[in-house]
């Protein structure tokens, strides 16, 4: 399958490693990955910050960029949230009816990755091996607004090494929330407190999730801390072979 | 103030819908407070895992709250038509209607109806609208003391404090700060109190008996009225609402426009979501429903007072319109991370949690209490947890929209958030702007930054930010010649 | 008052006026019904039912004694006596069989209300009444102030309100009860007795309502000979 890759902003920037095992993983699984140069952002933080206006081109970029692709895959919970739930709303309050059924219909195409890993190539067993301990943290988007349910952790269950111990309250936020992190930072550190007492009690040498963002926060206050506990994305695990070790 | 239509909204200096700093500042103090943190992470677990074990028992539970949304729905779009009915089917039965457009003008009402039953002290069941009002504050200034008779009620007014929570408004303290407030404010406490909720229970129960059994009026807001038939309705636990409904010879009811329902068969739906949702009971000890007045049986002379108080403010905003649907049963406050560690007080309305950073400012308008709808992580349990399926996290989103229309772009933020749009909508543009945001790697050591300027410093306070890796993604895939 | 009523229409005409333009600006109404797919009716029967109820109204610390139509005035008068309630006020038409003061025993009295001020209800010891409705899912009984159940003051003061239901009464849901109450009377839904969880949401039972609510369950149609007492007239 020919499968369009959404790296978001912040992995391209941020997290190369991310957007690159995205790419390795649906490489082994067969299918041809294309990259369109022209991607940039969802433009989520600029609609959750208020900017709505402001992410109009962002969306119709975006839009006009992936409309060619019968499937597009996100490694990121809240940006294909953004994608399916934003996009078309945002367009249709700012007055542009033809651009919001334009994005109902790429929205349509749009995948986080274990969506598309499991509903639309079928695959729970990627053939991954991670030898470690690994708490999984669920992410309030594809939690709540994707209702991605266990799909990440069937996806790592059948990974081959890996010890899978179960996050004390997983289903709570980390306290990130986009540009909230910033403007309520300290009720942001509170939230973060408690996420990062309940991983370090799993002795996990990683907690994972399918949102960098997210890790971004998490891996941030427990790199501060110097923990010795790290963040990994899901695609990093799913990514990962014998060959790597 | 910018509404829609330019409709009112509630006026200031009245009442207590608006803080007096912005949220972020007043959270900050909350959250040094070590107490109140135990307090409120104890009391918000207890209620949660209550709620979940109530609600897992409904087979139906999903259907109730699509007929619940759906009611809710139908009623705001013929508001009108059912208040009218209810206003004639309460006087037809007996019971005096009257309107007030905000909140001095039904504090004015109330006054005066207290006024002509020659009663100095009145006695009240807990009712937030008759706290965003400043009833208390009015019936003072006129020589009428008010008596609040919910235990939490009781505790925040003998603390003189504010409510903190709008169906446990004492939730910031814990037993032995009750037992010291009881033993410093009541006159007629037994100094040997203890602090097990047992005895400081039945200490609240001796010191309001009498005032039960002499009061001569009451005060109650209203869970529901039904139009169909003029019932009013009020779910309590602890028979002070049955005390102050029953009792008084007079009974006035403050209601927000917002609270009638069409039908009488409708409370079969709300009287299952409300107590699971609220206090996580199949069903709460006491629902009182009355209609008018039944000679023989209760207060004689009842007035419902029927409040607009920026309500239909509200109601012209098409986004946030669904948040007048809330029936205040408080799951949202205690599943939200940010009013689990900060409480109700940070938010300086009697409106905290979720519910309050939407309903706050469409009741006061978007300027009065623009940091409010920021007071969000957008996590998402409110709208899951609320029995009406109120989306919150997108009517704070539109919120933080009008927020922002209102500035009219032109703080820094604005600023910056247009010119990364401007560089994000262009590849090329984006590609600069990655290989600008490189110059990161300055910043950085072993693979992080530690300190990053404002606006960000207050993520760096706590978190390293990652260092700018030294090829981007788009870099890659360009260099490994890829499609 | 002319002029207050003035203001009052005023009041009214304006707040009705701004809904009417606020509605306007609203998403189109939703033309269809309200969606009803939940249950409106349950499954439950005759003595399932009767253990429903007697589970939930235990569960929310709610006394409860089951009996045969036969063994009520026994079961009356045992939960008064094992209660030690000596002054009970009674409803006007309560038609329940009552224990005879003059055989109890005790000193017990009975009264019918005489429209008793709020301080003399505060004397009593206890109340009696039958109910017009209970709901076994939510462990609920209904009072409509008819006959037996009396005015609202009267189940609120006394400490103890012992409370007759029959089975017939019984509907398994909250929506089932609804129908089967008139909106018109004074209505009380009684879930246990009265409680609060207003201290760190611990929950404890006994506030301003009575503190003891009892139960009388009665199965409709008992043997046609009453067998041993013990076995049939269970306490919970
Ligand atoms: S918004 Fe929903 S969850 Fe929150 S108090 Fe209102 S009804 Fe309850």
């Amino acid at each position: 399958m020919r499968i369009a890759l959404f790296a978001t902003c912040l992995a391209d920037t941020l997290y190369p490693r991310v957007a690159k095992a995205t790419v390795r993983l649906l490489e082994r699984l067969g299918h041809e990955v294309v990259f369109p140069a022209a991607s940039t952002c969802c433009g989520q933080m600029h609609v959750n910050t208020g900017y709505q206006r402001a992410a109009l081109p962002l969306i119709r970029h975006y839009v006009d960029t992936f409309a060619g692709f019968e499937a597009i895959v996100v490694p990121s919970g809240s940006c294909t949230g953004s994608i399916r739930y934003q996009h078309a709303m945002v367009a249709g309050r700012l007055g542009d009816s033809r651009l919001a059924v334009r994005a109902t219909k790429v929205a349509a195409r749009t995948h986080e990755l274990s969506e598309l890993l499991v509903d639309v190539l079928g695959v729970t067993d990627v053939g991954a091996y991670f030898p470690h301990r690994v708490t999984y943290h669920p992410t309030c988007h594809s939690l709540r607004l994707l209702q991605v349910g266990d799909r990440p952790l069937t996806l790592l269950r059948h990974v081959a090494g890996i010890e899978l111990v179960p996050l004390p309250d997983a289903e709570s936020c980390c306290g990130f929330g986009g540009t909230f992190a910033v403007k309520n930072s300290d009720v942001s550190t509170a939230i973060l407190a408690d996420k990062m007492r309940n991983v370090l009690a799993t002795g996990a040498e990683f907690c994972t999730a399918g949102d960098s963002s997210c890790l971004m926060h998490i891996g941030g206050g427990l790199s501060r801390l110097r923990t010795g506990t790290r963040t990994v994305h899901l695609a990093e695990i799913l990514a990962s072979t014998p060959a790597d070790r | 103030m910018s509404t829609f239509l330019g409709l009112p909204t509630a006026p200031a200096g009245v009442g207590h819908l608006r803080g007096s700093e912005p949220f972020p500042v007043a959270a900050r103090r909350a959250l040094a407070d070590t107490q109140l943190r135990r307090n409120l992470a104890k009391a918000t677990s207890t209620i949660r895992a209550k709620r979940a074990r109530v609600v897992a028992e409904l087979p139906d539970w999903e259907e109730l709250r699509e007929a619940g949304r759906a009611i809710k729905a139908h009623t705001l779009a013929h508001l009108d038509t059912y208040l009218e009915q209810l206003e004639s089917q309460v006087t037809a039965r007996g019971g005096t209607v009257h309107w007030a457009r905000d909140a001095p003008e039904a504090n004015r009402i109330v006054t005066g109806l207290v006024r002509s039953a020659m009663a100095t002290e009145v006695v009240k069941v807990k009712s937030i609208t008759t706290d965003e009002i400043g009833l208390n504050d009015a019936l003072a200034a006129a020589g009428i003391s008010a008596v609040e008779t919910d235990l939490a009620e009781l505790i925040v007014q003998l603390d003189h404090d504010r409510p903190s929570h709008i169906l446990v408004p004492a939730i910031h303290k814990n037993r032995s700060e009750i037992r010291e407030i009881f033993l410093r404010e009541m006159a007629d406490v037994d100094p040997g109190l203890t602090d097990v909720p047992a005895a400081l229970t039945q200490a609240a129960r001796q010191h309001l008996r009498r005032k039960f059994l002499s009061a001569k009026v009451g005060i109650s807001g209203a869970n529901f009225a039904v139009a169909e038939t003029g019932t009013l309705c009020v779910v309590e636990s602890e028979g002070n609402g049955r005390m102050c409904l029953t009792l008084p010879d007079t009974l006035i009811t403050v209601m927000g426009i917002e609270k009638v329902i069409p039908r009488w068969a409708d409370l079969g739906v709300f009287l299952q979501l409300l107590p699971r949702s609220a206090t996580g009971e199949r069903m709460n000890p006491y629902t009182s429903m009355w209609t008018g007045v039944t000679p023989g049986d209760g207060p004689q002379d009842f007035h419902l007072v029927l409040l607009d108080n920026g309500r239909t403010a509200a109601l012209a905003d098409p986004d946030g319109r669904p948040a007048l649907s809330c029936i205040r049963c408080s799951a949202c406050l205690n599943v939200c991370p940010v009013y689990e560690r900060v409480g109700g007080h940070a938010y300086g309305s009697v409106y905290p949690g979720p519910i309050g950073a939407i309903l706050s400012p469409l009741l006061t308008g978007i300027e009065d209490n623009a940091s409010l709808p920021y007071a969000s992580s957008l996590c998402g349990a409110c709208y899951e947890a609320c029995p009406v399926k109120i989306d919150i996290p997108s009517i704070l989103v539109e919120q933080r929209a009008r927020h922002v229309e209102a500035t009219h772009g032109r703080s820094a933020e604005a600023i910056t958030m247009a010119a990364a749009a401007w560089a994000m909508s262009d590849p090329a543009r984006f590609a600069a702007a990655q290989r600008g945001g490189q110059l990161g790697r300055l910043l950085a050591r072993h693979g992080v930054i530690r300190r990053l300027p404002s606006p960000l410093s207050g993520w760096t306070a706590a978190r390293d930010a990652p260092a700018p890796p030294r090829e981007t993604f788009r870099q890659w895939w360009r260099r490994t010649g890829r499609p | 008052m002319v002029a207050a009523h003035g203001a009052a229409m005023n009041a009214r005409e304006e707040v009705l006026g701004r809904i009417r333009r606020a509605a306007g600006n609203g998403p189109a109404p939703a033309t269809g019904a309200v969606p009803r797919a939940y249950r409106s009716r349950g499954d439950l029967r005759g003595s399932q039912l009767l253990d429903l109820l007697a589970a939930r109204l235990t569960d929310y610390k709610c006394s409860v004694r089951r009996c045969w139509p036969g063994e009520l005035a026994s079961a009356i008068a045992a939960a008064i006596l094992d209660r030690g309630a000596r002054s009970i006020v009674l409803p006007p038409g309560l038609g329940l069989p009552l224990p005879d003061p003059a055989t109890t025993g005790a000193d017990l009295t009975l009264v019918v209300d005489d429209g008793f001020s709020a301080e003399h209800l505060d004397r009593f010891d206890g109340v009696i009444t039958t109910a017009t409705v209970a709901i076994a899912e939510t462990g609920t009984i209904a009072l409509d102030g008819s006959s037996g159940q009396g005015r609202r003051a009267l189940t609120l003061i006394p400490d103890y309100h012992l409370c007759v239901v029959y089975e017939h009464q019984i509907v398994c849901l909250v929506p089932e009860a609804v129908a089967a109450l008139t909106p018109e009377r004074p209505l009380t839904w009684i879930s246990g007795p009265s409680a609060t969880s207003d201290i760190e949401l611990d929950r404890v039972e006994g506030v301003h309502g009575p503190r003891t609510l009892e139960i009388i369950l009665v199965a409709a149609d008992g043997p046609a000979h009453a067998t041993e007492r013990g076995e049939l007239c269970q306490s919970t």
